[in-house]
Formats: C-alpha cells, sequence, structure tokens
C-alpha cells in the first residue's frame, strides 16, 4: 500500500484520538475531533489511504478501540510508530488497521508517500528510495487484518467449526 | 535434575500464564493462548459495543459465571444517551442471565476485589486499562478493547505474548504524609510512560509489604501509566485477610510465587524512606517532581479526589486527616467521588464523611466520573485542577485548554485548603500537635 504521511511526535495518547467528550454518541461524530488538539485540520482533510506515522508509545492511555476505530473510520490505511502502547496495538489489529513498529519511524516526513509492506515488515519512501525495516507481525494477527479484522477472523472460525 | 525436561525457573507471571495456557512452563516471547477464568466488562466498552459483535457471530456469552458487569462510566444517567447505554447494559446482563452485575456500585477496578471476585492466579481480562489493578492480588489481569473483549466473551479465551517481568523494589518505608500514589508519580517520572513496555511490572521490597491492599491497589492500578501489560504483586498474609473479609475464594499463598532464581528483565530499586509527596505537571503522569518544587503559587480552581486511582476509604482517610476542623479555601472547590457505595457507606460509618463535608467538600456519586471527562465535575477553559486521579492528559478532564495536576489524596486536600498546591505534611503535624 503506498500512502501520503501524516507525522505526529511522540505520546499520541487516546484521549487526543477519541476525546471523553465524544465518547457517548456514534464513532462517526467522534472520528470528526480525531487528534483536533495536536492538528485541527486532520479529521477533514486526511484522504483515504493515508498514513499516520509518530513516535513513541502512540495510543497509550484508555483501552477505548474507538481511538483505532476512529482512524480507520477516516480512511488511514496504517500506523507506523517508533512504538506502540500494548493495548492500542492489539485494538489497531482487530479493527483491520495495520501497526507497524519502525525504530526508523522519526526520519519519516509529513506529506512524504510511503510504499508499506506490512507482512514483510517494510517501508519505501518513495521520495529518497529509502527503505526501512519494521519489526515482525506476528502471524496470527496479519491473518486477522488480512480478513479486516477479528470479528470476520471468528466468523470464519465459528464457520468452520459450525 | 532431569536435563533437557527440566523447567527454568518461572516468574509469577509465567506460572499464572502457563496454567491459564494449561502448560507446564511459558517462555517470554512465545505467542500463548490462555484459557480466561474472568472477564470484566464496564458499561462504556461493554455490552453497548460487544452485543452487536456476539449478535453478529450468532453466540451468546461463553460462560456467564465468569463474566462481571459494573456500569461505572455514564452514571448517573444525565440525559437520555446515557440513560440508554444504562438501559441497554442492563437489559443484555439479563439477557446473557449474568449474576454478577453491580450497577452503579463504584468503579469496576475497586468492585471488583470489593465483592470477593479476585484470588491469586487466576487469569482475568479486563475491558478497560486501569484493569492491571487486579494485579495487587496476584492476578494476571489486563486490559483490552472491546472487539478483543468479543473474542474473548464468545470463546473463553484470548492471546498474550508472554512478557517479561520487570521489577520495581521499594526499600525502606513511606513517611508520614506519603503514599503509594506518589511512589507510582515517582516511579512514573523515573521510568518513563513506556518504562514498562507492555512487560509485566512487579512491585516488591519492604516498601510495598508494608502498604495495604487498597495502597497496593493504587501500585497495580498505574501500572497502566508505566505502560506494562500488568501490575503484580506476589500474595502474602495481607491480600489473604482482605480477600478472606470480602468473601473470597481462599487464596493459596504459597503456589503463587515467582521461583527464586526466575529471571527478570530488569530491577528497579527505589527508596520509599526518602520520598516527598509528589505532584505531577500538566500533561503526564511521568512529569513529577517533590510537590515543593512543582508549587507555583498560583490559585487552583478545583480539587478532585475520585477515579479508581484515588477514592478508595483510605483515600478518604487521608483527605480526612488534613481537612479535620479546617476549611477549604475561598477560591477553589473540592469534589469527592467515593470509589463505591460501599466505601461511602462505610465512610458515613466511620465519620469521614462528616469531616469532609464539614470542610466543604461537595460529594459526587461513586463512578469514573470527572477523571474521564465523562461525569459531573469536568473543567472549563484554562481552569486548573489538582486531583488524585491516574492521568492528566490534554483535554481528559474537560475543556482543551485546562490543566491537571495530580497528586496523592493528602495533597489534593492540602492544597484545597490552601488554594494552591500545598504540602501536606505541615498539615498532618499541626493536626498532631
Amino acid at each position: 500500500m503506498i500512502g501520503r504521511v501524516w507525522k505526529f511526535g511522540d505520546g499520541i495518547d487516546t484521549d487526543l484520538l477519541a476525546p471523553g467528550a465524544y465518547m457517548k454518541g456514534s464513532v462517526e461524530e467522534l472520528a470528526k475531533h480525531c487528534l483536533e488538539s495536536v492538528e485541527p485540520k486532520f479529521a477533514a482533510s486526511v484522504k483515504p489511504g493515508d498514513v499516520v506515522v509518530a513516535g513513541r508509545n502512540f495510543g497509550i492511555g484508555s483501552s477505548r478501540e474507538q481511538a483505532a476505530q476512529a482512524l480507520k473510520m477516516l480512511g488511514v490505511a496504517a500506523v507506523v510508530a517508533e512504538s506502540f502502547g500494548g493495548i492500542f496495538y492489539r485494538n489497531a489489529f482487530n479493527l483491520g488497521l495495520p501497526a507497524l513498529v519502525c525504530a526508523q519511524a522519526g526520519t519519516i516526513e509529513a506529506g512524504q508517500q510511503i510504499d508499506i509492506d506490512p507482512a514483510a515488515g517494510r517501508i519505501v519512501v518513495r521520495n529518497d528510495g529509502r527503505v526501512l525495516t519494521c519489526d515482525a507481525v506476528p502471524e496470527h494477527l496479519m491473518q486477522i487484518v488480512a480478513l479486516g479484522g477479528l470479528v470476520p477472523y471468528l466468523e470464519q472460525r465459528f464457520r468452520r467449526a459450525g | 535434575m532431569t536435563g533437557a525436561a527440566a523447567i527454568r525457573p518461572q516468574t509469577l507471571a509465567q506460572k499464572i500464564v502457563a496454567r491459564a495456557a494449561g502448560r507446564d512452563s511459558v517462555s517470554p516471547g512465545e505467542i500463548v493462548i490462555c484459557r480466561v477464568d474472568l472477564a470484566m466488562i464496564h458499561d462504556s466498552g461493554g455490552p453497548r459495543r460487544v452485543k452487536p459483535i456476539l449478535e453478529r457471530l450468532g453466540v451468546p456469552v461463553w460462560d456467564p459465571e465468569r463474566v462481571v458487569v459494573v456500569s461505572d462510566h455514564y452514571v448517573p444517567a444525565v440525559d437520555a444517551d446515557s440513560a440508554a447505554i444504562l438501559k441497554l447494559t442492563r437489559d443484555w446482563v439479563k439477557d446473557q442471565a449474568i449474576r454478577k452485575f453491580y450497577d452503579q456500585q463504584g468503579i469496576c477496578h475497586v468492585v471488583l476485589p470489593e465483592r470477593g471476585n479476585l484470588t491469586p492466579g487466576l487469569f482475568v481480562v479486563g475491558g478497560d486499562s486501569h484493569s492491571p489493578t487486579g494485579g495487587a492480588f496476584g492476578c494476571f489481569m489486563f486490559g483490552v478493547g472491546a472487539t478483543d473483549m468479543a473474542g474473548v466473551l464468545a470463546t473463553g479465551e484470548t492471546w498474550l505474548k508472554m512478557p517479561e517481568t520487570i521489577l520495581i523494589r521499594w526499600g525502606g518505608r513511606l513517611s508520614d504524609g506519603v503514599s503509594a500514589k506518589d511512589m507510582m508519580l515517582h516511579a512514573c517520572t523515573r521510568l518513563g510512560m513506556d518504562g514498562g513496555d507492555y512487560q509485566v511490572v512487579q512491585y516488591d521490597g519492604d516498601g510495598v509489604r508494608a502498604l495495604s491492599m487498597t495502597e497496593r491497589m493504587t501500585l497495580s492500578n498505574m501500572a497502566a501509566e508505566l505502560g506494562a501489560m500488568t501490575g503484580l504483586i506476589a500474595p502474602d498474609t495481607v491480600t489473604a485477610e482482605y480477600i478472606a473479609a470480602a468473601g473470597g475464594e481462599a487464596a493459596d499463598i504459597d503456589r503463587w510465587q515467582a521461583d527464586p532464581d526466575a529471571d527478570y528483565r530488569a530491577v528497579h530499586e527505589f527508596d520509599a524512606a526518602s520520598l516527598a509527596p509528589q505532584v505531577a505537571a500538566p500533561h503526564s503522569p511521568a512529569n513529577a517532581g517533590d510537590v515543593t518544587s512543582v508549587a507555583d503559587g498560583k490559585a487552583i480552581d478545583q480539587c478532585y479526589i475520585g477515579a479508581c486511582t484515588g477514592a478508595k476509604l483510605e483515600d478518604l482517610h487521608m483527605a480526612a486527616r488534613v481537612l479535620k476542623g479546617r476549611q477549604i479555601a475561598a477560591n477553589t472547590r473540592l469534589m469527592i467521588a467515593p470509589a463505591s457505595t460501599r466505601i461511602t457507606a462505610a465512610a458515613a460509618a466511620d465519620g469521614t464523611l462528616a469531616i469532609l463535608t464539614e470542610a466543604g467538600a461537595i460529594l459526587l456519586p461513586s463512578g469514573c466520573g470527572a477523571c474521564a471527562g465523562y461525569g459531573a465535575g469536568v473543567l472549563a477553559e484554562g481552569e486548573r485542577c489538582m486531583a488524585s486521579t491516574a492521568r492528566n492528559f490534554q483535554g481528559r478532564m474537560g475543556a482543551r485548554s485546562a490543566t491537571v495536576f495530580l497528586g496523592s489524596p493528602y495533597t489534593v486536600a492540602a492544597t484545597a485548603v490552601a488554594g494552591q498546591i500545598a504540602d501536606p505534611r505541615p498539615f498532618l503535624a499541626e493536626g498532631k500537635a
């Protein structure tokens, strides 16, 4: 997948991704406020296929999976970060959003086009041709994301069992 | 020795996970499937999110006796939307024949052990990030999101990549006016919010052994702020006595201990005796220093004692020691939301509530409340708050430009009296005279 980069810093928490004030309502409404405290134009400007690139500890805080769901709903194709909050990392794959750990995420710049191969753990920065390596994703998480998330994965499992 | 068949010494976490995975042992880094002993969900991430998924899968919860539901986020209802969430929760619990349902009885992390649901060695999954709180009881308890939880409810199992354990050892004993909350703000600042690296944190040492169960719960609760998967404390007689009093299953203390030669990723040594009250400045619990270094003389608009982290009975006792015979400053307001209805009852019976309200505190319902910006007591633009909660992320407690400082219940109470960030120790010294 090839996507345009939105760049964020360290410690992007779940209150920034899914503000508590909008948690009561629909995820569609909540998504309009995703990251607005740090990048007011993000929700309105992000395009399907865009990629979020960030520093350390992306998605720390709450277990609310709306943090990942809002990004997915806005069309974000993947999140690349130096590290992730553990619960967010699981949530992202469960909702069909690949999350890739890349030590060199900080060298990717806003607006660049990057070509991501989650299965191979490889990112190519198309602007300068650099190849970045990502940590391997556990195989079952790749299967989950390939099917679109944990729910379709479980549907398949129950169908086979039934 | 039996050569190749010998099992390497295991940490407490490894022993619990191995048991849940039906194996003799498990090594760090291995991906294992575990049977879940208990699943806990609340009104926000629970029924309203998992019901559609279970319906799509066409299955009920795998075992209603292993599911605990707590309504604590949107309580009490303030509008038609929150009322609908609470009603959906009640209806679903009935539909699924779940008996362990605590409707507006307090915050899940406090209610769960209070009602005798935890005992050492259990593998517990919670639909909330502060689920590591259960680690204080020697349970491998961790938080997951709603879809993950729906998978648990449908199948009775979940996966994990076996973490290593990071040992945090507190030597010495806390001095008067310093609490578990101060220990955690200090640890977060020293190790960072990713210091736990989604591994297991385990607390030990004389400074931990000297703590009550409720104070230990604060340590485990804030393992979440270290980015750890869970925050274990090996059980001892303090654990066993709490569980017996709560009517829980008797604790097997001897079984649920690490082997003496178990491997740890790191051991961090801290000194409880020299620790001063800590205050975390906005917008991170890892942004703390001694209260005297953070105190800036500027007015604090609101003081809040609440949340799973900072409104247990002992937390209210701390606040009452500072507030007894005193009045909160005219420029501030003090709001207190006891963590459970049982805590409110106990605090009423022992005279604590009278001390708090006579000092000018406003009592709020038991629930997650203002901590996460869901309930009553949120902040206006530009307001400054001192809170006993676990997180002070930007915008979490209301308006985006509001700022939240974190401290112990002692420090929040002292700040309420002074109207600005204040060291609680002089108040306690005067109280003794």
